[in-house]
């Protein structure tokens, strides 16, 4: 296979462990004011994820960086021309990240309610708006002969990714409800099954409808086989919810997020970033790419270090697979 | 402003700010590391309080390290797209290492060490703090490789149709003699700035008399750590100044303003006259120094701007090819100088208190902790330097910083982000400092506690040990 090829398809890989991981940890955020009812809860439903969520975030910056190294012209388009995408997506990152670590280190309920609503909104906005990124990613942007960007902002606001928005964030909200159902003891765990269920019907109505858009706008045979089991997942999710089956209907959430990424990616094949003025400056995963070279080196980077990676943040994963439970959370 | 400007003073503000918290972050998890380990090795509570009292202060930096660290890798694509396109190949691959290698492995086990007190084998738990403390300096290698090659381009090749740098050697672009001039000037530079801040902490305890038998270890370490860092600064920055002086030679010059090409070149330590030395009269002045640094003997000639400028206008085309004057020139010394009080605050602290004699004067310990800011103050000093003394060039004698920013992104835009990153900055600027200082005033946990909270247990009902 082509290195460009390969690279193609590791960086859509960050990307997709990206969503899958922190899609849930983003979940679990946004449903804090809905599922924590009291301080205790709260802390609970952080705990989930505390340990990980850090971790989970450096498969975005590696996705980054792999995109930097192997596709410079890929990386310079996207970041320059969705720039005030990234802004927000940053300044919520950002805000969401010391509020994780900050709320628990003070006293009074006003400062944590004050850390709560900025780990909510972060976690909502990121979520929406990076389904706004990989829709208009599929759906492409004006270019110039440079590569460069060429709309405007509000151009980036459209229907699809407004609607890609909107099911990333569901789905994330989702996949978090499951996540919450699987690592909480009792009354909470009960609710988040609960609220997952009503979730998991409420995101399948626009995931259907942005997955068939994508499908038809932009779709191939292979994305056609992903988006159906993709949804496929989604619908066994609920019903594995249903029956109580927690670490299932997780597992079916994050085969939903995963294969429908991998299916945007490859809608997005052999593109990087399709240009919508002048076919002729399409970004391709050819002409976006680095040098052999350097290409050659960064495959036996990720071919020595990623299995490595995914050893150890699998065993983290393994070392806190015990439930929190309320109960365990020390009185403040 | 154009958007030129605002980029760069974007770049400027977003990453000083972020190496307010880095240095913290590589010293401070090595030394709490040391404490967990003497901790396991002597079973002494005393070490044990202490390393759950710097490790909490250790997670509120680091916390803003990272979140900042983030800005920083997107930015370059943000503002900089013509710079990513022209030297991606070469520059890309260090920061995915980086990110692949390093962060990884950081984030991982901080989570692991932070939530891990009462799940792993204590073997393990101090093994995972060790490997944090490994992998920022890991990251911090990387990623001064990346600027390494900005100061010093090395193992590429021009390639003219596709107008950008391509990776050659790899290898070449790891061991750039500057990235291995600078990676232990930068660790040295983290130990000298945690080592300050624990003196600092620990001095207000003993201000109040209180925890001494915890805070006295502590303040011996911290005092060790800022001399050893100290005296590798000047040992390092030395060889930095050669190295520096044989790639970058008008950024020596810019950092004495020497106008003219000079034998046994005198350092000046102040200057009064006009800011860019131009008609300056030196105050107080060390014959030959400057040649030393620059080349290793106090005879030896230091090139001056004028000769410098001169000789790039030949090469490169007629042009300005000198950096700001002023801020060179002061940056410089603000580094050394602000480092060298911080030494010299470490010595005084250390005289006061040695065999347990505690210092009476009442402002003695409110000095000393003023003095927790020359570090920060000398780390951002030095890289100003280092970044505005490469000016012209982003990419020094290969692209300059003008053709570097994004065509397409509009002033409004930059100035937006520019805003609201800075106002965010400062809000989480305050409230991390708060916190600071909140838990620094906090003191150790208790015995009783701190064993409870770090014994290994299957007990379902035990509270957990750690929990946000
Ligand atoms: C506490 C901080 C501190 C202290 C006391 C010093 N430095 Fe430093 N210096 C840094 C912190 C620093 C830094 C912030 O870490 C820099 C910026 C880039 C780098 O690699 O390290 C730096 C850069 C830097 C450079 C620029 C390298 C370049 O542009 O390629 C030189 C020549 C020196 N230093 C030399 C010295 C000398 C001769 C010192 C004498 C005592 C000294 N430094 C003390
Ligand atoms: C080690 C990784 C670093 C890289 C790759 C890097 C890269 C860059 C780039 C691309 C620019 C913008 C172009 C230019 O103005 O020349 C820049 C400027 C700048 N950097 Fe760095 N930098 C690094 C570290 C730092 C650090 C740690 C600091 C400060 C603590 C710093 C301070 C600055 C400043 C003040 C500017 C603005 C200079 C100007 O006016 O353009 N840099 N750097
Ligand atoms: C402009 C260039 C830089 C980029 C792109 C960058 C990128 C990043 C990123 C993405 C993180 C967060 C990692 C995580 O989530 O765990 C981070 C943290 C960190 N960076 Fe930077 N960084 C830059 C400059 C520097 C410099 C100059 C150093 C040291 C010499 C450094 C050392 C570190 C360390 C030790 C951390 C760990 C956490 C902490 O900051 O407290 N970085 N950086």
């Amino acid at each position: 296979m082509e290195l460009t090829t390969i690279w193609f398809i590791a960086v859509a890989v960050l990307f997709t462990g990206y969503f899958v991981l922190e899609g849930f940890d983003f979940g679990v955020g946004m449903l804090m004011p809905v599922l924590g009812r009291e301080e205790r809860e709260r802390r609970a439903m952080i705990n989930t994820i505390g340990p990980v969520w850090d971790g989970n975030e450096v498969w975005l910056i590696t996705a980054g960086g792999a995109m930097f190294a192997a596709f410079p012209h890929w990386y310079a388009s996207l970041f320059s021309g969705f720039y005030l995408l990234f802004f927000l997506i940053l300044l919520a990152l950002i805000v969401r990240g010391v509020a994780f670590e900050y709320r628990g280190k003070g006293d009074t309920d006003r400062w944590r309610r004050g850390w709560d609503r900025c780990l909510t909104a972060g976690s909502a906005l990121a979520a929406f708006l990076w389904g706004m990124v990989v829709a208009n990613l599929v759906r492409g942007v004006p270019l110039d002969a440079n590569f460069d960007y060429t709309g405007s902002f509000w151009s980036l606001l459209n229907g699809y990714a407004l609607l890609g928005g909107l099911t990333m964030l569901l789905l994330f909200a989702t996949h978090g409800a499951y996540f919450l159902h699987l690592r909480t003891t009792g009354a909470l765990s009960d609710r988040a099954r609960a609220l997952g269920l009503k979730l998991g019907v409420a995101t399948a109505v626009p995931a259907l409808a942005f997955l068939l858009w994508t499908q038809i706008a932009h779709g191939n045979a292979a994305s056609l086989v992903l988006i159906v089991v993709a949804v496929l997942g989604l619908l066994a999710g609920l019903a594995l919810d249903f029956k109580d089956r927690s670490g299932w209907a997780f597992a079916a959430t994050a085969l939903t997020i995963g294969l429908a990424s991998a299916a945007l990616f490859c809608a997005l094949w052999p593109d990087v970033l399709p240009s919508t003025s002048d076919a002729a400056n399409s970004l391709t995963h050819e002409n976006a790419a680095a040098t052999q070279k350097t290409l050659g080196i960064m495959t036996w980077a990720a071919i020595v270090f990623l299995p490595i990676v995914l050893l150890y943040q699998g065993w983290t994963y393994w070392v806190f697979r015990k439930r929190v439970a309320v109960e365990r959370i020390p009185v403040a | 402003m154009d958007v030129l400007d605002l980029a760069r003073i974007q770049f400027g503000v977003t990453t000083v700010y972020h190496f307010l918290f880095v240095p913290v972050t590589i010293g401070l998890s090595l030394l709490v590391a040391i404490l967990q380990t003497m901790w396991r090795s002597t079973g002494k509570p005393v070490y044990l309080r202490a390393t759950k009292f710097w490790g909490k202060l250790f997670l509120i930096n680091i916390a803003m390290g990272v979140v900042t660290g983030i800005v920083q890798e997107f930015q370059f694509g943000m503002n900089w797209s013509a710079y990513s396109r022209f030297v991606g190949d070469v520059f890309g691959a260090p920061l995915a290492f980086e990110a692949l290698v390093a962060f990884f492995l950081e984030s991982t086990f901080i989570g692991v060490w932070i939530f891990g007190w009462d799940r792993l084998k204590p073997g393990l738990h101090l093994a995972s703090i060790w490997l944090v403390a490994f992998g920022t300096m890991a990251s911090a290698y990387f990623i001064l490789a990346a600027n390494a090659f900005m100061q010093n381009p090395v193992g590429y090749q021009l390639n003219e149709t596709a107008g950008r740098a391509e990776l050659t050697d790899f290898g070449a672009v790891l061991s750039n003699p500057v990235a291995l001039a600078a990676f232990p000037h930068t660790v040295f530079a983290s130990w000298l700035t945690a080592g300050v801040v624990v003196v600092a902490v620990s001095g207000y305890h003993f201000m109040h008399r209180r925890d001494l038998d915890v805070h006295r270890p502590a303040m011996r370490l911290g005092v060790m750590t800022t001399l050893v860092g100290g005296l590798g600064l000047i040992l390092s920055g030395d060889s930095l100044s050669k190295v520096m002086t044989s790639t970058q030679p008008m950024k020596m010059a810019a950092a004495e303003a020497l106008y003219q090409t000079t034998s046994n070149a005198p350092f000046s330590v102040l200057t009064i006259g006009s800011l860019d030395g131009r008609h300056g009269t030196p105050v107080i002045e060390i014959p030959g120094l400057l040649s030393f640094l620059a080349t290793g003997s106090f005879g030896g000639t230091v090139q001056g701007i004028n000769d410098l400028n001169a000789q790039y206008n030949e090469i490169f085309g007629p042009g300005d090819y000198v950096p700001y004057i002023p801020l060179t020139y002061w940056s410089f010394r603000f580094m050394i100088g602000f480092g060298l009080l911080a030494m010299a605050m470490a010595v005084i602290v250390w005289w006061f208190t040695r065999r347990g004699r505690l210092p009476e004067h009442h402002l003695f310990w409110p000095v000393a902790m003023w003095m927790a800011l020359t570090p920060f103050l000398a780390n951002s000093s030095g890289w100003i330097f280092t970044e505005m003394g490469r000016q012209p060039w982003v990419v020094f004698s290969l692209y300059q910083t003008s053709e570097a920013v994004s065509p397409r992104v509009g002033a409004a835009t930059v100035a937006a982000s520019l805003i609201g990153f800075t106002l965010v900055y400062l809000i989480l600027a305050v409230i991390a400092v708060k916190l600071f200082f909140k838990f620094a005033k906090a003191g150790p946990p208790g015995e009783e506690l701190a064993m409870f909270t770090s014994s290994p247990s299957d007990d379902p009902d035990k509270p957990m040990a750690f929990a946000y």
